[in-house]
């Protein structure tokens, strides 16, 4: 009874999470920059502007896609919220992308279509990081559940500091943030003129950006997995890596798809490689 | 019953602050001497920062609400003005900038300039200037944003 209450709670408080935390992030970025900056609602005032725009479908079956992408993400946000399995969330989540990109597909858009070939290739790199990452979890905690994560009486981070290395270039990914924002750019104008995006527009694009609010508390939720032994420790470590984040985005250019591929790949695997033989190692599981 | 409720509440009411708090858009530059078009991207800078007011330069003609159009229309790119603008979904403003988007300026005379954008497309917001400054720049896109607001008022008033 209990979950079901926390997996309706967090479903509700997500997007609003979602909106400051974007809001802190474009004020921040603004900052380095030597900006002002937008207001902290900002993104609140783009959705709300985006979902009264008048509708324009490129395809019959673009909005079904995106319904199924916001769907996917509601429902990974729910099973984490329940403390479910994390394999579980994991693969709702990948549905839910593959759906975008699909949507993208459809239209025969050269923009778009580029724009979803270099999702595609996003999603390749990053899901089997993420798969290791639960792997080294799963070694670690002896399940994949996210409850048995919350059992330990140290935090995950003592023993998986490599791997939480390896989910950050995951989550700079998922997030399209440089120097991996190359299948849609959050400034346009720079790259394929919105990549994935290009083809949704008014109320779909809106749906399209309230799921990325899922799915940017879901990322953080599972970065919150790394301390969970104190809420102030928690708090601490999704703030440094939040603020990573958008230094990494602030001083870094935007880099070609085998680069990702190439540079995420070597360093993703050595790191989770040297984490996972020193764990076995150090007699630690 | 929840159309109803959508319609006159609290909700409806963000809407409508929110259309004019998130002003994306898209920028073409027609032709001429390039010099409004740079003015325009000068008010991106750091220095004038037109994120505070929500403006993203967004590039993509669906995205985007407001369109601003620097130089004169010749005979080679109107087809294309008129597909940027078609291509935007409403409600959706105008602005040209400069003498040669408003009337053709210097080159009005040139045997391929048809003259001003409202030539083309209607136009909500004329920025004079050779170049037009930034600062008048920005205004025009914050006179734009209450002209929205006046579409908005006549909506409700319609409906
Ligand atoms: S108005 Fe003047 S500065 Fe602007 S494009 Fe025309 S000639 Fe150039």
């Amino acid at each position: 009874m209990m979950t079901i209450l926390y997996a309706i709670l967090g479903v509700t408080l997500a997007p609003f999470a979602g909106i400051l935390i974007a809001g802190t992030d474009r004020i921040l970025t603004a900052k380095f920059q030597s900006r002002t900056g937008p207001p902290l609602l900002q993104p609140l005032y783009d959705i709300a502007k985006l979902w009264a725009k008048e509708p324009m479908v490129g395809h019959r079956f673009q909005p079904l896609c995106v319904y199924i992408y916001l769907a996917a993400a509601m429902v990974s946000v729910a099973l984490f919220f329940a403390q479910s399995d994390l394999l579980l969330i994991f693969f709702v989540q990948a549905v839910g992308a593959v759906f975008l990109v699909m949507g993208a597909f459809l239209v025969p858009s050269p923009f778009s279509q580029a724009g979803a070939n270099r999702e595609l290739i996003q999603i390749l790199t990053y899901e089997p990081l993420i798969i290791i990452v639960l792997a080294g979890i799963h070694l670690y905690t002896g399940s994949f559940k996210i409850s048995a994560v919350y059992a330990m009486d140290k935090p995950l981070l003592m023993n998986l500091p490599l791997l939480f290395i390896v989910f950050g270039y995951a989550l700079t990914i998922k997030l399209r943030k440089s120097p991996f924002d190359i299948s849609a750019s959050h400034h346009a104008h720079q790259e394929l003129v919105r990549g994935v995006f290009t083809e949704y527009s008014g109320r779909m694009l809106a749906l399209i950006e309230i799921a990325h609010l899922y799915e940017t508390v879901l990322i953080l939720g599972l970065c919150s997995l790394f301390w969970t032994t104190s809420i102030m420790g928690m708090v601490v470590l999704l703030a440094l890596t939040y603020i990573a984040e958008i230094i990494v985005d602030n001083i870094s250019a935007r880099m070609s798809f085998r680069w990702m591929l190439k540079s995420v790949w070597a360093s993703g695997l050595v790191l989770s490689a040297i984490n996972l033989i020193w764990l076995y190692s150090g007699g630690r599981i | 019953m929840v159309k109803d409720l959508l319609k006159n509440s609290a909700v409806k009411k963000i809407i409508e602050k929110s259309q004019v708090k998130s002003p994306w858009l898209v920028h073409y530059d027609c032709g001429s001497c390039n010099g409004c078009d740079i003015e325009t991207l000068a008010c991106l800078t750091p220095l004038y920062d037109v994120e505070r007011f929500g403006v993203i330069n967004i590039g993509n003609p669906k995205h985007a609400d407001v369109l601003i159009v620097t130089g004169s229309v010749n005979s080679r790119n109107k087809k294309v003005l008129k597909q940027i603008y078609d291509q935007m979904p409403a409600p959706k403003i105008v602005i040209a900038v400069g003498s040669c988007g408003l009337t053709g300026g210097i080159f009005r005379d040139a045997y391929n300039v048809v003259g001003g954008v409202d030539k083309i497309i209607p136009v909500d917001v004329y920025v004079p200037g050779c170049p037009a400054r930034p600062e008048a720049i920005i205004d025009g896109v914050v006179e734009g944003l209450n002209k929205l607001k006046e579409i908005q008022q006549a909506a409700a008033l319609a409906s």
